[in-house]
């Protein structure tokens, strides 16, 4: 057992402790709380698979702006006392969940990856510049994103602006 | 026995799972768009889990990872906004007593 | 290369076992007797800043820091775009530039709409 093994099992445990806490939590400020640290246990899996780049863009997207618009969302609607009721379909869900996991899990075993005996490219920031802007780049999915992004900006403007 | 790709893809659809059952189950949108944040990072996982053991050196499952997470910045942006909006006009965060196309 | 995250990591155990220790170092002082506790009203009531807090702690806050919010995760996901593409700026040349103009551009238009909107003044 290596450090890499006991650093995985480690990040494993906290990411699904901190999703658990997030659904079943009934306060919902803790629950954010709780999944910022999934954000930085996700962040921590990166780095274990070398994507160095990817773990920065992370911290940098999910725990420093997404979580921020979701805390701010329990801010503006003052709906903590209402705390994180069950609804109706508790049951049905957990069915198709468990469902699910079933499927992927025996999906994922009963196939047979061709893993690659390549060592991993590191550091990989200035190699995603040149996948995503060099020859045979990504340059339309990034004006795409671009596109989204302000589609995003307009349509939460005009439906949050005051009449 | 050593951490391998199955590891990964197995963490990521635990991941998953419990993600979809928060999106299903829970009442209160705010969690559902937290749990809809876990669904999608779990997904990343998998991709750069792809990534890092069959393609190593060609790193499209980090580039798809990084507009995974445009698209989720976009997705909770107008999420919350939709959020705010329906506060504003049902007082509630509710799913279920949002209900107005129900008639 | 993955051992410069040993450091990190280093620095996490140090930040949480500091973390621990704090809160526990008076504790196990009160506990062994060597810290008074004579508690009073004035002592262990609730301030903020020297006055007395009123009402509860979760109020609704004004709806215009979301503009704010909804501009700053826009403008932190073109970092991480313009950051891969600034470290090969001079391989990857003028097509690559004209690319991040027009994605610049792009998200220009959301900010002069949030600008002429008027949704940035506090009114």
């Amino acid at each position: 057992m290596t450090v890499l093994d006991i650093v995985f099992w480690l990040l494993a445990v906290i990411s699904i402790g901190a999703a658990l806490a997030v659904v079943f939590l009934q306060n919902i400020f803790r629950a954010a709380l709780f999944l910022v640290l999934c954000f930085f246990a996700v962040a921590g899996l990166f780095i274990t698979l070398q994507a160095d780049f990817l773990a920065v863009a992370q911290v940098l997207i999910y725990v420093g702006a997404i979580s921020i618009l979701i805390i701010l969302a329990i801010m503006l609607t003052r709906e903590m006392w209402r705390g994180n009721p069950g609804g109706r379909f508790q049951l049905p869900a957990f069915i198709i969940a468990l469902g699910l996991f079933g499927v992927m899990v025996w999906a994922v075993i009963n196939t047979s990856w061709q893993i690659s005996a390549e060592l991993p490219l590191v550091p990989t920031t200035a190699a995603i510049g040149s996948r995503l802007f060099g020859e045979g780049g990504l340059l339309l999915p990034l004006e795409i994103a671009a596109v989204l992004l302000l589609a995003a900006i307009l349509g939460a403007i005009v439906l949050v602006r005051e009449k | 026995m050593s951490v391998s790709l199955e590891h990964y893809l197995i963490l990521s659809a635990l991941l998953f799972c419990i993600g979809l059952y928060g999106a299903l189950s829970r009442r209160n949108t705010i969690v559902i768009l937290m749990s809809i944040e876990i669904m999608l990072n779990a997904v990343n996982v998998a991709l750069v889990a792809f990534s890092r053991y069959i393609v190593p050196l060609v790193l499209t499952g980090q580039v798809f990872a990084l507009f995974v997470m445009v698209v989720a910045a976009a997705e909770v942006a107008v999420g919350l906004a939709i959020i705010i909006a329906l506060y504003r006009s049902r007082e509630t965060v509710d799913v279920e007593q949002a209900d107005l196309m129900k008639g | 290369m993955l051992t410069d995250y040993g450091y990190v990591g280093l620095f996490l155990i140090i930040a949480i076992l500091f973390a621990v220790s704090m809160p526990l170092l008076p504790l196990t002082l009160s506990l062994l007797g060597l810290v008074p506790k004579k508690p009073n009203p004035i002592k262990t009531s609730t301030y903020e800043c020297g006055v007395e807090t009123i009402g509860k702690t979760w109020v609704q806050f004004n709806f215009r820091y979301y503009f704010y919010a909804l501009l700053f995760v826009v403008f932190d996901i073109l970092i991480v775009f313009l950051f891969p593409w600034a470290t090969k700026l001079k391989q990857l040349g003028a097509g690559a530039f004209v690319a991040v103009l027009a994605f610049l551009l792009i998200l220009m238009v959301g900010y002069i709409y949030a600008w002429m909107k008027r949704v940035l003044e506090w009114k």
